[in-house]
C-alpha cells in the first residue's frame, strides 16, 4: 500500500501573473483512490494537465512509476502512456470516430492485436461500463452526456492501466448513475488491482470511493485519510465537507444505517 | 513462456506463467497456437500469484478454455477463478456473444443512388435559398438602427479581412506583373513593338487580374477563416447559446462578416491595381530600358475612362459571394470535426469557383455593353 506510483513535489504553475500553484506536493499510493478537491479555478485540472505533460511546469517534478516524467525519451514516454487512462471534462471523444473505434484507437496504437480480439476485446470494455452494443455503433454527437462519460471511461479503460485519471467523471450523471459508476470503479479496483486518481466535487462519490483526498488551498495541497481530512479545522474544507449539502449527504446516509 | 504444461494421461495441468497482457496477445496467440491439446480430456487450470493478468488476458484465457470446452473436455480453476475472468463473465452474462459490429453495408443500387443525389441537391437548393433569405432579412434589421449594425465587429472584419491581407495581395499583384510583363515582352520584342506591353500590362491588370487574384486569395484567406470559426462554434454549441439568448445568429455572426468583406475587396483590389501598375513602371525601365515618362505617357493612352472601374465595380461582388459561401458553410458544420474541415474546403472551392464564374458573367456582361 506504501508504495507510490505518483509523486508530485514542489510544482509551480503561473500563467502570467496568476500563480496556480506554488510549490504543491502529492503523492498517490498504488492500489488507491485518491480524490482531488478544492475551489472552482483552484487548480485542479491543471494539476491534472501537469501529470500527463500537458502542461509544463515552471518548477518540480513529477514521477510516475518513480521515474521522473520530464526526464523521459519519447520512446519511454509512450510505454509510461499504455499505462496509464485518462478522461477529461467534456469527454474528449474523438467526434469523427464511433464509440467503438474511440475504443478501438488506443489499442490500435498500443497493442498487436487480430482483428477479432480487437472487436471483441473493445466490445467488453463498452459493455463493462455499462453501455449497450447500439451505442458503440453511435457518434458522440448522438449520444447524451452521460454516455459521453461512460464511452471516455470505457477508452480510457482500453489498455488495461494500471492507473486511471478521471477528471469530474460523475458530474452532468444523474445520482443513480453516478452511484452506478463509483461501484463499476470500486469493482475495476476491486478486480484490477487499478490506483484512481479522481477530480470531483461530487460528494457522494468522495465517501463512497476514495480512500485519501487531497485538497488544494491556498496554491498548495493537504492530502490526508478521507476519515481524517473532514476532521481538519481548516475552514475551507471544514465548509467544504460539513456545509449544507454535506450535512444533508450525511443524514441521508444515516438513514440508511450506513 | 506463458503456460507450463504437465500431461497425465487425458488430465492436463495447465500453469500460467509470465505477464497475461494486452502487450504479449501475439504471443500467448503463437504459444497456444504451438501446443497440441488433443486428447486432454480434463483441464486444471492454476494461476499463481507472481501472473500478472489483466482484462485482454483474462479475454484470451477464456476463449482458449471456452475452446476447449467446446472439444468436449471439461475446465476447472485450482482455487477461485481470477476477478478478472469473473468480471468478463458477469459484463458478458445474460447477453448474446459478443458479435463484432458490421462493417459498413455497401451494395450497388444505381437507382436509388441516383434518386438520393437528385432529393439531396434538391434539399442543398433549398436550404441554401433559405440561408440567403435570412441573411437578406437580418440585413434588414440590422440596417434600421447604427447599433444592430453592429460596427465594432464590421471593423474588426475590416481589418482581419483587409488591413492584414495587404502584405501578401501586394506581392501576389507585383509577382503577377512581373510574370506578365516578362511573357509580353518576350513576344513582342520580335515584333520590336515592346512599347505594347504596356498595355498589356495596365489593361490586364486593372480590368481582370488585380481584381481577381485578390479575390481568389481573399478566398483562401478569409473565406476558410469564416467557415472554420462559425464551424467550431456550431461544434462548440456557442450558435445554439446565441439563439438561446435570443440573438439572431445570422444578424451577429453573417452581416458583420459580409459587410466587413464587401468593403475589404475593393480597397484592396485598389491595392492590387496600384501595387500592378507601379511594378509594371520598374520592369519597363529594368527590362525595356523605357522611360518613367513615356511609361505613363503610354498608360495614359491604353487606358479609356472605364478601364479602372470596370475591373473595380466587381470587387464587392466578389467579397459578398466570398463571404457568403464562407459563412453559409461554417453554419452547415454539425457533429464532427471532419465535417469541419470538409466544410472548410467546400467553402474556399466554392467562392473561387464563384468568383470566376462570376468573371466569367461580368465579362460577357460589359462585351455586351460595348465597355
Amino acid at each position: 500500500m506504501r508504495d507510490p506510483l505518483i509523486e508530485v513535489r514542489g510544482l509551480v504553475n503561473r500563467f502570467g501573473r496568476q500563480i496556480v500553484h506554488d510549490g504543491l506536493d502529492m503523492t498517490v499510493y498504488r492500489g488507491e483512490v485518491f480524490g482531488i478537491v478544492g475551489g472552482s479555478g483552484a487548480g485542479k485540472s491543471v494539476l491534472l494537465r501537469s501529470i500527463l505533460g500537458l502542461q509544463r511546469p515552471q518548477a518540480g517534478e513529477v514521477h510516475m512509476q518513480g521515474r521522473d516524467l520530464t526526464k523521459l525519451s519519447v520512446a519511454q514516454l509512450k510505454e509510461i502512456k499504455a499505462t496509464y487512462g485518462v478522461t477529461f471534462q467534456q469527454g474528449a471523444l474523438f467526434s469523427s470516430l464511433t464509440v467503438l473505434q474511440n475504443v478501438q484507437l488506443p489499442m490500435l496504437e498500443h497493442l498487436r492485436l487480430t482483428p477479432r480480439a480487437l472487436d471483441e476485446l473493445a466490445m467488453l470494455k463498452i459493455r463493462l461500463v455499462g453501455l449497450t452494443d447500439e451505442a458503440a455503433r453511435k457518434y458522440p454527437a448522438q449520444l447524451s452526456g452521460g454516455m459521453i462519460k461512460r464511452a471516455a471511461l470505457a477508452r480510457a479503460l482500453a489498455l488495461d492501466p494500471a492507473l486511471l485519471m478521471l477528471d469530474e467523471p460523475t458530474a452532468g450523471l444523474d445520482p443513480i448513475s453516478a452511484a452506478a459508476f463509483d461501484a463499476l470503479l470500486m469493482d475495476l479496483r476491486e478486480q484490477l488491482g487499478l490506483t484512481v486518481i479522481m477530480i470531483t466535487h461530487d460528494l457522494d462519490t468522495i465517501f463512497r470511493t476514495c480512500n485519501r483526498v487531497g485538497v488544494i488551498i491556498d496554491r498548495k495541497m493537504t492530502s490526508d485519510t478521507l476519515a481524517n481530512i473532514t476532521n481538519n479545522p481548516h475552514p475551507w474544507i471544514q465548509a467544504y465537507f460539513h456545509g449544507e449539502r454535506a450535512v444533508r449527504f450525511g443524514q441521508a446516509e444515516g438513514a440508511h444505517g450506513t | 513462456m506463458y503456460l507450463r504444461l504437465q500431461r497425465d494421461g487425458d488430465h492436463l495441468d495447465v500453469e500460467l506463467t509470465g505477464e497475461w497482457r494486452g502487450a504479449n496477445l501475439p504471443a500467448i496467440d503463437a504459444e497456444i497456437a504451438a501446443q497440441s491439446f488433443a486428447g486432454a480430456r480434463t483441464f486444471k487450470v492454476s494461476i499463481p500469484e507472481s501472473v500478472t493478468l489483466d482484462l485482454a488476458g483474462a479475454w484470451r484465457l477464456r476463449e482458449w478454455l471456452k475452446a476447449a470446452e467446446a472439444t468436449g473436455a471439461s475446465v476447472e480453476f485450482a482455487g477461485p477463478p481470477p476477478g478478472q475472468l469473473e468480471l468478463i463473465e458477469s459484463t458478458l452474462a445474460g447477453k448474446a456473444r459478443p458479435t463484432p459490429p458490421s462493417s459498413s453495408e455497401s451494395t450497388f443500387e444505381p437507382v436509388s443512388a441516383l434518386g438520393r443525389q437528385v432529393t439531396r441537391r434538391v434539399q442543398g437548393v433549398k436550404v441554401a435559398l433559405d440561408f440567403i433569405g435570412r441573411a437578406c432579412v437580418a440585413f434588414a434589421r440590422a440596417c434600421t438602427s447604427w447599433r444592430r449594425l453592429r460596427p465594432a465587429s464590421i471593423a474588426r472584419h475590416l481589418y482581419e479581412t483587409g488591413i492584414t491581407a495587404i502584405p501578401i495581395v501586394s506581392l501576389i499583384a507585383f509577382l503577377i506583373t512581373l510574370i506578365i510583363a516578362y511573357i509580353a515582352a518576350q513576344q513582342a520584342r520580335e515584333y520590336g513593338a515592346e512599347i505594347f506591353v504596356v498595355d498589356i500590362v495596365t489593361v490586364g491588370v486593372l480590368r481582370e487580374l488585380g481584381v481577381l487574384l485578390t479575390a481568389i486569395i481573399v478566398a483562401g484567406r478569409s473565406g476558410s477563416a469564416f467557415a472554420a470559426e462559425i464551424g467550431a462554434m456550431k461544434l462548440n454549441e456557442e450558435v445554439d447559446a446565441l439563439h438561446a439568448i435570443g440573438v439572431e445568429p445570422h444578424e451577429v455572426l453573417i452581416v458583420p462578416r459580409v459587410i466587413g468583406l464587401t468593403i475589404a475587396m475593393p480597397l484592396l483590389a485598389v491595392i492590387a491595381d496600384g501595387i500592378g501598375l507601379t511594378g509594371g513602371a520598374l520592369l519597363c525601365k529594368w527590362l525595356l530600358d523605357m522611360p518613367l515618362v513615356l511609361y505613363l505617357e503610354r498608360v495614359q493612352d491604353a487606358i479609356s475612362p472605364t478601364t479602372f472601374w470596370v475591373g473595380i465595380i466587381k470587387a464587392p461582388f466578389f467579397g459578398l459571394l466570398i463571404a457568403l459561401s464562407g459563412t453559409y458553410r461554417g453554419l452547415q458544420v454539425r457533429d464532427s470535426s471532419r465535417e469541419l474541415g470538409r466544410l472548410t474546403t467546400v467553402a474556399v472551392v466554392q467562392s473561387i469557383f464563384l468568383v470566376i464564374f462570376a468573371n466569367a458573367m461580368f465579362a460577357i456582361a460589359f462585351w455586351q455593353l460595348d465597355i
